[in-house]
C-alpha cells in the first residue's frame, strides 16, 4: 500500500541529507565538545556550526540559540525561566489556542498564585490585538503568544504583537515551532521577540532536538543546571548528532524556503479547492486569515473526524483530526472551540499538513478518494438525512 | 491509534443495516451532535413480534458505527424481552471487546435499543424517571450513571466517563460522580477497584457507610491474618477518619502490635475504604 503523508505538522520525515549529516557523530567524532583534546574540539567545531546555521535561519546570533530536547522544553524553559527573573510580577498573558506547551504551564501556574489571562480569538481564528494591549499591565511577566497555529495553521501579526510590547517592561515570547522552515523569519529586524521556541523534527530533522532562541540582554534563569554548556543555561553535554542535524535541517529549510512558499502552497490551495469543489457543506477553518502555506482544516459537516481518518488510513492517507475521539478526549480540539467552530463542524474537522516531500499527484489521490468516504459516511449519518431534509434540496 | 479488533473494523469499514426503516415499530435516538456521536435506530417487528428488521444511522467513530451495526445484526429474530436484555457489555463482547476509552459506544447502543423498544411500548418517561442531569456537557443523568455503574461493577470515576462521557467536558461534575459511585459501593459492599491511585482521592462516604466498610475489610482482609497466629481485632469506634480498635488474643499482648496495626491494618483499611483513615489502638 503506498503512504501519502499529510501530517507534518505532527511530524516530518527526517531528510536524508540530514541523517548523512548525523551518521559520523555516533562512532566516529563521538568526542565531548567540552574536552580538551583534539578530538573533542573538533566536535565542538561542528556544535559552533550548527549553532550558526540555525542563528541564519533565524536571522539571530550563534549565542542567542540554546539547544534544548524539544519544543516543549523550549516553551516550559521560556516561561519558568522569564517568571523566575520577575518574582514580584504574577500575571501571563497569553491566547486561547496556544499549544499545550504553553497553555498548560500557564493553566498550571495560575494555579500557584499566578493571575493568566487568556486572549480570545474570533471565528476565523484571529486575535484582538487591541485587547492584549489593554491586558498587559505593570505586573505582566511574560506575554506568550504563538507564531502560528498547529491546528489551523493561521499566524497571528507576531511581529506587530512585538513593536506594540517594545515600550513595555515585559518579556515576550512566541512558539513558533510551526511557523520556523516555512515563512521567513528575520529576528535582527524585530527587536521586540524576547524568546522564540523551534523543534527539530518539525522542520525535517530528527525527533529530540529543539531551540530556544533568547535575545541578548533578555533575563532568563537557567533551565536545566548543571554544567557549563549552553552558556550555564543549559547544562548536561550537548546532543550533538541531533544538534548537527537540526543544523542541516535549518540550512535546507532557509534554501527550500522559496519552495515551501510557492510549491507547497500551490497543491495546498489545489487539495483545497478540490475539496471545497466536490464536497458539499465543507468549511475552511481559518479562512480569510493569513495561513501557513502548509497547512488547511476542513470541516466535513456531520461526519465525525475519527471515522473520516480511519478511511483514510486504510488508503495509505496519513492526515490528523480535531474531532473529540481522536484526542482520547471527549471533546473536540480547544482551538476550533476557542474559535467557535459549531459542533456540526467541530467534530468532522480534519487537518492535512503538507511539506516540501508531498506532490500534486499525492492530493489527486486524496481528492479523488476522500469525496467517497463522506458521501459514505454521510449516508450513515442521522445528521446528514435531516440536514437534507430540512434544507429541502438546498444541500446536494 | 486507537487498537480495534478486526470485527469492530469489518462494521466500520462495511457497516450492516444502514438506513431508517419506513414505518417502523420502535424508534430509539440517543447522543447529539454536540456530544460527538449519536444513533438512531429503527426496528420492525414480524407476526410473532419478534425483530424482523433492524436499520440504524450513526453519527460518531468508528467503535459507535460498528456497535450500531453490530446491535442491529444482534437483536434481529429476538423478541423484545430477550432484546431489552441485551447490556452494552454483549455488544462490546460481540465486537471482540472495545478500547476502553470507547465502551461509551456500547452504551449508546444499548440506550438506543432500549429507548426504541420503550417507544414501540408507548413508555413515556417522565422527567423524574429520567433523572437529574448530572453532567451538563453530555446531558448524562444520575439514573444513566447508576445503570451503568450497577450493570459494569465501575468504581472508578474515569470508567463512568469512559463508559458514559460524563465527566468528560468541564469536569465540575466530577465530585457529583464520586458520590454516585460512592453510594453504589457502599450499598452493594463492592470492594473499589485497585486501579484507583493511591493519594490521588479521599472518599467522600458517611460515618454509617465508611463504618460499614471498615468491618467488611476488617472481616475479609485482616482478621483471617490475625486469628491464624492466635490473634483478634475488634471495631469500637470511629470518630472523623480516626478509626478505634482493640486487639484480642494473642495480639494483645504482642510486642509488634503497633506494626500491625500501622503497616497491616491501617493499609489495609487506606486500600479498600479510605485514604484518609488512621489507626489507633484502643486499650482497655
Amino acid at each position: 500500500m503506498r503512504t501519502v503523508y499529510v501530517d507534518n505538522n505532527a511530524t516530518t520525515r527526517t531528510a536524508p541529507e540530514v541523517l548523512e549529516a548525523m551518521l559520523p557523530f555516533f562512532c566516529d567524532l563521538y568526542g565531548n565538545p567540552s574536552s580538551m583534546h583534539f578530538f573533542g574540539g573538533q566536535v565542538e567545531q561542528c556544535l559552533r556550526k550548527a549553532r550558526s546555521q540555525v542563528a541564519e535561519l533565524l536571522g539571530a546570533g550563534p549565542d542567542e540559540i540554546v539547544f534544548t530536547s524539544c519544543g516543549t522544553e523550549s516553551d516550559n524553559a521560556a516561561v519558568f525561566g522569564t517568571l523566575e527573573t520577575a518574582p514580584h510580577k504574577r500575571h501571563i498573558v497569553t491566547t486561547r489556542v496556544e499549544h499545550p506547551a504553553v497553555r498548560n504551564v500557564a493553566r498550571h501556574l495560575s494555579k500557584k498564585g499566578y493571575r493568566l489571562t487568556e486572549l480570545p480569538v474570533d471565528g476565523s481564528g484571529a486575535l484582538d490585538i487591541r485587547q492584549l494591549d489593554h491586558a498587559v499591565t505593570q505586573d505582566t511577566a511574560l506575554v506568550s503568544i504563538m507564531w502560528a497555529n498547529n491546528e489551523t495553521g493561521v499566524m497571528f501579526p507576531v511581529e506587530e504583537i512585538a513593536d506594540m510590547l517594545r515600550d513595555r517592561d515585559v518579556i515576550f515570547h512566541t512558539d513558533a515551532v510551526q511557523a520556523v522552515g516555512k515563512i521567513p523569519i528575520d529576528l535582527s529586524r524585530q527587536k521586540g521577540i524576547h524568546l522564540l521556541s523551534l523543534s527539530g523534527h518539525k522542520l525535517h530533522a530528527p525527533k529530540g532536538v529543539g531551540v530556544l532562541y533568547i535575545r541578548k540582554g533578555t533575563p532568563l534563569a537557567p533551565f536545566v543546571i548543571g554544567g557549563h554548556q549552553e552558556h550555564g543555561r543549559r547544562g548536561g553535554t550537548e546532543n550533538v548528532p541531533y544538534i548537527v542535524g537540526l543544523g542541516k535541517a535549518a540550512e535546507l529549510a532557509g534554501q527550500r524556503l522559496g519552495d515551501e512558499n510557492t510549491r507547497v502552497r500551490g497543491i495546498r490551495d489545489h487539495l483545497e479547492q478540490g475539496l471545497l469543489a466536490a464536497v458539499p457543506n465543507t468549511l475552511v477553518n481559518g479562512k480569510g486569515q493569513p495561513r501557513l502555506p502548509n497547512t488547511t482544516n476542513l470541516s466535513f459537516e456531520y461526519v465525525e473526524g475519527e471515522s473520516i481518518l480511519l478511511h483514510l488510513s486504510n488508503l495509505g492517507i496519513c492526515a490528523s483530526s480535531g474531532s473529540a475521539c481522536t484526542s482520547g478526549s471527549l471533546e473536540p480540539s480547544h482551538v476550533l472551540r476557542a474559535m467557535g467552530v459549531p459542533f456540526t463542524a467541530a467534530h468532522g474537522s480534519i487537518r492535512f499538513s503538507l511539506s516540501g516531500y508531498n506532490t500534486r499527484e499525492e492530493m489527486d489521490y486524496i481528492l479523488e478518494h476522500l469525496p467517497r468516504i463522506i458521501e459514505k459516511l454521510r449516508a450513515i449519518s442521522p445528521f446528514w438525512n435531516s440536514a437534507v431534509r430540512s434544507s429541502a434540496g438546498g444541500v446536494q | 491509534m486507537w487498537e480495534y479488533t478486526d470485527k469492530v473494523k469489518k462494521y466500520f469499514e462495511n457497516p450492516v443495516n444502514v438506513g431508517e426503516i419506513e414505518h417502523p415499530d420502535g424508534v430509539g435516538e440517543v447522543g447529539s451532535l454536540a456530544c460527538g456521536d449519536a444513533l438512531k435506530l429503527t426496528f420492525k417487528l414480524d407476526a410473532e413480534g419478534r425483530i424482523a428488521d433492524a436499520r440504524f444511522q450513526t453519527f460518531g467513530c468508528a467503535s459507535a458505527i460498528a456497535s450500531s451495526s453490530a446491535l442491529t445484526e444482534m437483536i434481529k429474530g429476538m423478541t423484545l424481552e430477550e432484546a431489552s436484555r441485551i447490556t452494552n457489555q454483549d455488544i462490546a463482547d460481540f465486537l471482540g471487546g472495545l478500547p476502553r476509552e470507547k465502551m461509551h459506544c456500547s452504551v449508546m447502543g444499548m440506550e438506543a435499543l432500549q429507548a426504541a423498544i420503550a417507544h414501540y411500548r408507548g413508555d413515556q418517561k417522565t422527567r423524574e424517571e429520567e433523572g437529574n442531569v448530572i453532567c451538563k456537557c453530555f446531558g448524562v443523568t444520575d439514573r444513566e450513571i447508576e445503570r451503568v455503574v450497577r450493570q459494569n461493577r465501575l468504581s472508578t470515576r474515569e470508567e463512568v466517563t469512559n463508559y458514559t462521557k460524563a465527566g468528560g467536558g468541564c469536569e465540575s461534575c466530577h465530585d457529583a460522580i464520586q458520590a454516585i459511585i460512592d453510594r453504589i459501593l457502599a450499598e452493594e459492599g463492592t470492594q473499589p477497584s485497585k486501579e484507583r491511585k493511591a493519594g490521588t482521592k479521599v472518599r467522600r462516604l458517611t460515618n454509617i457507610q465508611k463504618m460499614k466498610m471498615i468491618e467488611e475489610t476488617l472481616e475479609r482482609e485482616v482478621k483471617p491474618a490475625l486469628q491464624h497466629d492466635g490473634g483478634d481485632i475488634e471495631l469500637i469506634d470511629l470518630e472523623g477518619n480516626r478509626v478505634m480498635v482493640a486487639l484480642r488474643g494473642a495480639c494483645s499482648a504482642c510486642a509488634a502490635s503497633e506494626v500491625t496495626l500501622k503497616g497491616y491494618v491501617e493499609s489495609k483499611l487506606r486500600e479498600f475504604v479510605s485514604e484518609d483513615l488512621v489507626v489507633e489502638e484502643v486499650r482497655e
